[in-house]
Order: C-alpha cells, then structure tokens, then sequence
C-alpha cells in the first residue's frame, strides 16, 4: 500500500499541469493521447451501434408479421447487410480497440501507446470509412444489398455502391491492420520492469493474440474485396465462372478471414470477463496459464475450420469430415475457459455489481451460443441448420450476448477509472436485467424458426413463422430501447456522480487500480515500481 | 427416444408431430424426422446433440447457479484464495470434453458417409437456380433418357398478396387447407416414392441453394458447378421448401414444392409433361399405359 500511495501522489502532482492540448482541433483531432483516442474509439463504436442497431430495427418492424408492411425486399436486403458491416466494422470491433486504447497502457505499466501518431490515424480512417459507406443509402443504387459476406455473382449485381463498400472495407483495415501493430509494439517493448508476459492480465494477453489473427487475417479480406473490384468494374474473371473463375474461391478466401475474425471479436471479451470475475469473486482467476493457451488454441484452430461456414457448396466428403472435427476441437479449449471461469467463482465471496452481472450473463450465455456452434459443427444436420434462422439466433447468442455483453461489462468495470465518477447502480441493474431478458426474448426463439423452417435473410415468411417472428421483434424493439438507458448512463457518469477512489472496486488487483480516478492524462512517465501483489496475476507458478 | 421417458412432458413438446407435416407448424419448436431415411437421421443426429447439450449445460450452469448463491460476501462466504490452479482438473476438463467429441463425431461421421452417397440412384433431376425461379429438368428415369424440363415459380395467389401495401391477408393464401403463403408454387417438381432419385444442381446467375427441409438437407446451386445430393422419399405428399441462400431481392420469394407420388401415378405425369417432339420415345410409351 505504500507504494500505491505514493504513486497517488505522484500522478496527483501531474494532474495539476498535465499537458492536455487546448482546443478542440489539438485535443482530438491531433490527439496522440491513449486514453483520448481510446475514448473516441468508444464514442463511435457506441454512435455505430445505435446505427446498426436502428437498422435491426428495420428488419424487426417488418418481420413483425407476415406480409411486407413497411419496406420493399430490396431496401430490407440493404438493412441486413448494412446492419452487419455496421456492427462488426464499426461497432464491436472499434470498441475493443478502444477499451485497448484505454487500458493496455495502464494494465502494463506503459506511459502510451508504442506508436502514437500512428494510433491517431488509425482512429480517424474509421470516420472516412463509414461516412463512405453509409453514403450509399443516399445513392441511386441504394446500399449494397448482396449480405456482409458479398458472395459473388451476387455482389457484382449492385451498382457502383460495391466500390464503397470496397473502399470502405480497405479503410477499415488498414485502420485495424495498424491498431494491432500498435498493440503488439506496445504489449512487447513497453512492459513497466516486473510486468513480465506471465505476469500480464488477461484482457492485454487476449487483445495480444487478437492482434496477430487481426494482422493475419485483414490483408486476405482486402485481397478477396479486391479481387472483387477488379472482376466488377475491370473485366477480370477471380469469381466469374463463365470467365473461367470460380465464385467458391471467393467463400474460401473470405472465410479464410471470416473464422478468425469471429474470434476477433470474442477473444478480448474473453479477456474482459477474466478480469471482472476475479475483482468480484475476490479471488485470483482459477487456471491463469491454461486460461492463456486455451486462448491460444483458439487463435490457432481459428485459421484451419474456416469451411465450416460452407459446408453446402459442395465439398467433396473428406473435406467435409475434416473441417467438422477441426471445428469440434475448438469446443476443448473453449470448454476449458468456462470450467476456469466458473472454478474461480467457486469458494469465493461475490457480490454483484451490474460490471459482474454483465460477465455472468456472459458465460451462461455465451456458452449457449458455443452450444449451437457445436451442433453446427456436425455436417449432417448443418445441412439442415445452414443459412436458417438457428445460424442467425447462434451468431447473435456469441456477438450480443457474448461480444457486446463483454464490452459493456467492460464499460461498467472502467467508467469510474476513465470517469472519475462512479454510474448509477441502480440504474445499471435495470439496464442488465431489462437487456438480459429482452435478449432472450430477441433471439431464443429464433432457435426455434430454424429449426422449423425458416431461412435467414428472407423480408418475408409462412404464416407458419408468424408467432414467433412477433415475439422475437417485441424482444428487439426492447432490446433497442434498453439500449438508450445505457447511453444515459454513460452520460450520467461523465457530467458527475459519487467519487470514485483510485481502486474502485474491493477486489480489484492490476496496475490501472494503482493511478487515479480518473485517470490522469498522463500515467507511468517513470516506470512504476512493480511488486507481485499489485499485479492480477503475480504469482507466475501456475 | 425410450430412454429419455422420464423427460416426457418436455420431449413432447420438443418432439415433431406423429404425422408428417407438409407445411411448417405454427409453434414449430424442432426439426421434424421427415419422410425419408437421411431426414430422420439427421433428426436423430440432431436430438443426440440436442441431449448432450442439455446434460453439460445443467452441469455447468448448475455449478454457476450454485456458486452464485453459496458463494456471496452477503452470506458471509470468505474467498479461498489458495484455489487458484490444478494441473489434474485441467487435464481432466480437456480430455473429458475430447471423449464427449469422440462420442458425437462417431454417429456423425456415419451418416454423413450414408448422405453422400449417390451412387445406384433409379434416376436423376437436374436444378437450375435462376433469379428468382427454379428449373427442372428429368434427365433419365430407370435408365431412359427423359425431356422433361419446366419451370417453377411462385403461385399467383402469393406473388398478389406479397406485394407491399396490397391489403391482401397472407393468411387466406390456401393450398387445399394448408397455409401456402411464399411456399406454393405454380408447377410442382413430381416424384416417384421409393425410389432414389439423384438431384444434379447448377445455376444460371447467382448463388441458390435447394432446400426442403421433408428431405433432410440443403444443398447449393452455383453458376459453373454441379453440386450433387440424392433422396429417397418414403411417404406420398407435398412438401415444401424455400432457397436459402441470398440470391437478390426476390431470395424470399422462390419456393420449392416437391409431390410424392407413386410411381404409376409420376410415371404418367412424367408422359404428361414430355414434350410432344419427344413424346415418341419407347419408354414413356411402355410406362404410360402401366399407369392408366
């Protein structure tokens, strides 16, 4: 504790004059500040999601009961697949290299990123990029309406619109591409004396292995987007059958960066979840080195069960075969995260403040959505899941409860460390339960039209579907409006609130817990003096 | 299924309609074993994974919950913090889980071999995915040549009340007394029962992909591919499907209707739809009467 106190004080003293730029051109646009970049991250993941999330409110409205009400097929298919890209482009992913941003820095001791201007720029290519993208609404053509995967022939049928898409696709990653350098530079020059790579929280090793699928992964979509170009507006034939391409090649290539790109997505939430249980089971997470390899794992089987996602295009049976057992496998490491999660809590002492419930709701939930990942695995009956509303209600079960619960969660975990200021707990309970049941009410019964019959994708159904298509869209509308009590909240917290002390929670452990609530603009000018027992995990035996 | 009787309230729900539905229930919850030998097993595959899940997710979420409410600071629980890591429990929750896959991965296996052999097939229909209809062509029957080539696109009745803002109820869209809505079509694909018919697809623009969910599978119709599936349908009646994949504005709005019927009763709706330039081939000549 004395060491903590007098780190107190010495970030206290740089409070007092702590070189924030004046003005607000200097202070965001030129920032090359952390935490300023990381909070910009956040804001636009949050504006991105309420747009995405608008237009889930589309498809909702118009799948509330059979019959077409409010839009026409063609606008419904540029909802889709605008929700999508919007989501995982601009929500989910942005988000994470936020709370990145934000908290590699401060878990690892490090003054700021390895590469500031570079993460400047990293950050305002995504702006560019989705005004690109969103401007297609407005064009004559619409929006591209071929479904985020943009499976040629299909995507090559859109007007100009899949140029910005394209463009916008390159722009994102290069934007993700240099965020992750920029992590793995910072994770591995930048480690304060004493924070050695066993001795790293869970959130910085999963964000670590997230950024090398990322840097692996990005330049292939960028490769098969522009395979794309070429084939719509420069006659080459990657895609065209009739040219002597093949369209399949296409789905390999982007799967190829798809599988590990579902992986981007969850790992840092893994990360997330393993630093929240600890602090509120107050005890050290169960398995912390088993816990990093079965991180591991999955990066690695990420890249070789990427046919998974095509097991209808008509691969011969021996490639059927092995990418079902290839994908089986991921369920072992993954399995081994959830038995770690739930030892921790044994014999512990909880409590559960709404960062908490968010991580639980994560588990449950989340292994719910590895449930049908499993049962998806299995090539026989994918024949019948495939393309149906069980494949939807399974990739919401891992991307909202799963990715964006851990985001929030995260949100709840470090608002008083960015904030100074604690959130309303009260306010935050309702805002877990009332998103946690709507959740349900959204996407379970969607199992349940899968299973039935109903494919995805379709702006209308069977009278057959009717019942549960209503329940899931009340489920949505919910969803979404709970939504906004989330904004508030954040909000709320920024303008004041009760203070928070410098660890804010009781049993919180990590080096983010040592500086200042809020964090000052500047943390770990001079290295900080590390000793085991301020680290999450500084016992490196197991 | 015997073996699960004690959950009997709960499998009744979960379990398909003693009779074969044509049409998808309203309140559907699960598959259905459908009508032919590889729709019933993927059912079975299906259940089999069901089941599993089921069992691990109350072990595991039965351990959480009890967890959760033994282990709270306001009860007075104290944190052990020397839990902290077990080599021998890891390595038990990995090799646990391995032996679980092994046990799935077994039957999977096996039905798959089953599902993918074409081989032996009494005849064969070539698909062809369009935007936004489907082409069917007979291309031999037990050995003979066929002509039979048409089309199939969605039934007047819904292609008028789809329309949006047509005021039509989707619910009056009946084919006999079943609710047809976006699943009825104006020419139905025939097919003989018991016999195993081989399904060759392509497509002529954009990526479809053939689905009745009766028959157990789905399988793509890609432009400059042939793709291969068969069936072997065991009871007579109409089932219905729909493409499932996203080929344009239309994707929701090109149904599959397959009609099992005998095969007197194909055979002479087969010399139906030949072509009159064709029709003098021997065979349909030898089978028509049969099926007078």
């Amino acid at each position: 504790m004395a060491t903590h106190a007098a780190h107190a004080h010495t970030d206290h003293a740089h409070d007092d004059h702590d070189h924030k730029p004046h003005g607000f051109v200097n202070r965001w646009l030129f920032s090359t500040n952390h935490k300023d970049i990381g909070t910009m991250y956040l804001i636009f993941a949050l504006a991105m999601f309420f747009v995405g999330g608008a237009m889930a409110m589309v498809i909702r409205a118009e799948l509330f009961q059979p019959g077409l009400q409010f839009v026409h097929p063609e606008f419904f298919n540029q909802m889709t697949t605008m929700h999508a890209l919007i989501m995982i482009f601009g929500a989910v992913m942005p988000a994470f290299v936020g709370l990145a941003n934000w908290m590699i820095p401060l878990q690892i001791g490090a003054p700021d990123m390895a590469l500031p201007r570079m993460n400047n720029w990293s950050f305002w290519l995504l702006p560019f990029a989705f005004t690109l993208l969103l401007s297609t609404l407005f064009m004559d053509s619409g929006a591209p309406a071929g479904g985020w995967t943009m499976y040629p022939p299909l995507s090559l049928q859109m007007g100009h619109n899949i140029a910005f898409l394209i463009f916008a696709v390159h722009l994102m990653g290069i934007s993700s591409i240099m965020g992750a350098i920029n992590i793995i530079a910072t994770i591995l020059n930048m480690r304060a004396p004493g924070v050695d790579l066993l001795k790293m929280p869970l959130f910085t090793w999963t964000w670590l292995i997230t950024a090398f699928l990322l840097i692996a992964v990005m330049p292939v979509l960028a490769g098969a987007v522009t395979m794309l170009l070429t084939d719509r507006f420069f006659d080459t034939s990657f895609f065209n059958a009739a040219g002597g391409g093949d369209p399949v090649m296409f789905q390999h290539v982007f799967w190829f960066f798809g599988h590990p790109e579902v992986y981007i997505m969850i790992l840092p939430a893994f990360g997330i979840v393993s630093e929240i249980i600890p602090t509120f089971a107050r005890k050290p997470l169960f398995g912390y080195q088993a816990m990093v390899y079965a991180v591991a794992s999955i990066a690695f089987l990420s890249f070789i069960v990427w046919a998974h996602h095509m097991f209808t295009v008509g691969m011969p049976l021996g490639g059927e075969l092995y990418f079902m057992y290839a994908t089986m496998l991921i369920a072992v490491p993954t399995g081994v995260k959830v038995f770690n999660w739930v030892s921790t809590m044994w014999k512990s002492s909880m409590t559960f403040e709404t960062p908490m419930l968010f991580a639980l709701a994560f588990v449950i939930l989340f292994t719910i959505g590895g449930f049908s990942g499993l049962m998806l695995a299995i090539v026989p009956v994918d024949f019948q899941y495939h393309d149906t509303y069980f494949v939807v209600a399974h990739f919401h079960y891992v991307l909202v409860t799963g990715a964006v619960f851990g985001i929030i969660a995260g949100a709840y975990y470090w608002l008083p460390k960015w904030t100074g200021h604690m959130y309303n707990e009260r306010l935050g309970k309702i805002h877990f339960w009332s998103s946690t049941i709507s959740v349900n009410v959204l996407f379970f019964p969607q199992h349940f039209l899968g299973l039935a019959g109903m494919p995805r994708r379709i702006p209308d159904y069977n009278v057959a579907f009717a019942d549960f298509n209503m329940i899931s869209s009340i489920g949505g509308f919910w969803f979404g409006l709970t939504q906004l009590l989330f904004a508030y909240i954040v909000w709320q917290t920024v303008r004041g609130g009760a203070k928070a002390t410098a660890n804010v929670w009781e049993g919180a452990h990590g080096l983010e817990w040592t500086v200042p609530s809020p964090a000052p603009f500047h943390t770990f000018e001079t290295p900080p003096v590390i000793t085991n027992d301020m680290l999450a995990h500084g016992d490196v035996t197991h | 299924m015997k073996r699960y009787a004690k959950w009997a309230g709960l499998l009744a729900l979960l379990q398909a309609p003693a009779l074969m539905a044509a049409v998808p229930e309203r309140w559907g919850l699960n598959l259905t074993p459908g009508v032919t030998e590889t729709a019933a097993a993927a059912y079975r595959m299906h259940m089999i994974m069901l089941w599993i899940c089921v069992v691990i997710g109350i072990i595991v979420f039965g351990a959480m919950f009890y967890a959760m409410f033994k282990f709270r600071k306001s009860q007075g629980a104290v944190a052990d913090k020397s839990l902290t890591h077990s080599t021998t429990v890891e390595i038990i929750w990995t090799v646990i889980p391995v032996l679980i896959l092994i046990i799935m991965a077994v039957p999977a296996t096996k039905t798959l071999i089953f599902m993918a052999d074409t081989r032996n097939a009494d005849m064969t229909v070539k698909v062809t995915g369009y935007q936004w209809k489907w082409r069917y062509q007979i291309v031999d029957y037990r050995g003979t040549p066929q002509s039979v080539n048409f089309m199939s696109t969605l039934g007047m009745n819904s292609n008028k009340t789809r329309i949006r803002g047509s005021g039509l109820d989707p619910n009056a869209v009946k084919d006999g007394d079943e609710s047809a809505y976006l699943l009825e079509v104006d020419k139905p694909l025939l097919l003989p029962t018991g016999t195993k018919v081989r399904f060759l697809f392509t497509a002529d623009d954009v990526i479809h992909a053939w689905w009745v969910p009766a028959l157990g599978w789905k399988q793509d119709a890609i432009p400059g591919f042939v793709n291969e599936a068969w069936t072997d349908i065991k009871e007579p009646g109409v089932y219905r499907g729909q493409c499932a994949e996203l080929c344009g504005k239309d994707h929701g709005f090109m149904p599959i209707v397959v009609q099992a019927v005998p095969r007197a009763e194909f055979e002479a709706w087969m010399a139906d739809m030949t072509p009159k330039a064709a029709q003098p081939s021997q065979a349909v000549a030898a089978v028509a009467p049969a099926a007078q």
